[in-house]
């Protein structure tokens, strides 16, 4: 058994468990897009952010994919991870203003405002239709192609392989190709509708 | 007997290790020029990678081409050093010397032009690489002397 710290409160992980996991067992809430039961963590969107106490240093990391540590302290609400959470939703949301998944995300944690320029990329590269093609419907259809900003999940050569079964998993598991968020919204515009109902930030954490 | 396929001969080369993929592609690119769909299939099912991976991989790096490219690479070095040193002059005279700009290829698959942003030979400046061939201090006029040298030696064969 792995003893550690989260939000103040001591726990205790098996061997081999991430910080996220154990702190789902714990009933700590941590929001996550690319992480999904069952698949590879992958440690693309960075929304599972939480702030790691180690050896007296601080830093943030993706909770999805750091292993459990003995006598480590990880804060999961703290003003340097809400805050920083708060930039990678407003980051997310200018690629893909219409996600309906992204604007309760903004609303949740209240992100207000996107300051960078939306930039409708119909994906945010989270490759959990890749994982989930790969290790769940074992075809590995698609997959990541380019680089850098012209990164985009793609079959080989454009064109369909003979690998896709059409089971549509790829899509079931999208966060951002959906709907998007009813009303009338401008592109780019916050939805924010359900921002007084529900606010991570009027519970903050004891630090 | 029948001649084995460039990129089937690089697989065997390297024993189908995974971690030679790279050094595999470069082998089958130096034959073809590109990397053809056939030939990504036909190592896909030597090695057993998922054309996927593969794809991502041909993709990712730009040494890597998809496109047929021509016989001859001219690639022009668009870094600081060399553009202070008027390396757009010997793009542009390469540009009209072609017919072509960069990334194209003429239409008798001769010549492709590329630019890079810097080859770390910066003290050679402008540089030029032709079919890697590194020149250095490199004008406008020198580049069409070069190109047309290229041109008569392939008319002569």
């Amino acid at each position: 058994m792995v003893r550690f710290v989260i939000d103040g409160r001591s726990v205790e992980a098996e061997k081999g468990w991430t910080v996220l996991e154990t702190a789902r067992h714990y009933g700590i809430e941590i929001p996550t897009l690319c992480y999904m039961e069952g698949l590879t963590p992958y440690s693309s969107c960075r929304l599972c952010i939480v702030e790691i106490i180690r050896g007296g240093r601080s830093r943030l990391s993706a909770s999805c994919s750091y292993p459990v540590q003995e006598g480590i302290e990880v804060r999961t609400n703290s003003e340097k991870v809400r805050r920083a959470r708060k930039v990678i939703i407003e980051l997310l949301l200018a690629s893909c203003p219409n996600s309906r998944t992204l604007q309760c995300l903004a609303s949740k944690y209240g992100v207000t405002k996107i300051r960078f320029r939306p930039e409708d990329r119909g994906c945010i590269l989270c490759g959990l239709c890749v994982r989930m093609c790969k290790e769940q419907m074992q075809a590995g259809a698609i997959g990541f192609a380019n680089r850098g900003t012209q990164r985009e999940v793609a079959m080989p050569f454009h064109s369909r392989s003979e690998e896709c079964r059409e089971c549509g998993a790829c899509l079931y598991v999208c966060p951002v190709c959906e709907l998007p968020c009813p009303g009338p919204l401008r592109p780019g515009q916050l939805c924010n509708s359900c921002l007084d109902t529900v606010q991570i930030e009027a519970f903050p954490s004891k630090d | 007997m029948e001649q084995k396929a460039p990129e089937l001969a690089a697989v065997e080369k390297y024993g189908g290790r995974r971690s030679c993929l790279i050094q595999i592609l470069h082998e089958t690119q130096r034959e073809y020029h590109y990397l053809p769909e056939k030939a990504l299939r036909n190592i896909s099912k030597a090695m057993g990678i998922p054309m996927t991976d593969l794809y991502g991989v041909a993709t990712f790096f730009k040494a890597f081409s998809l496109e047929p490219k021509g016989k001859h690479t001219i690639t022009c070095c668009m870094g600081t050093a060399c553009h202070v040193r008027n390396s757009q002059g010997v793009l542009d005279e390469l540009r009209r010397c072609l017919g072509i700009e960069p990334g194209q290829t003429t239409d008798d698959m001769m010549f492709s032009l590329e630019t890079v942003n810097c080859v770390g030979a910066c003290a050679l400046g402008p540089v030029v690489i032709i079919d890697g061939e590194y020149l250095g201090e490199v004008t406008p006029a020198r580049a069409k002397k070069i190109v047309q040298r290229l041109m008569e030696g392939e008319g002569k064969d």
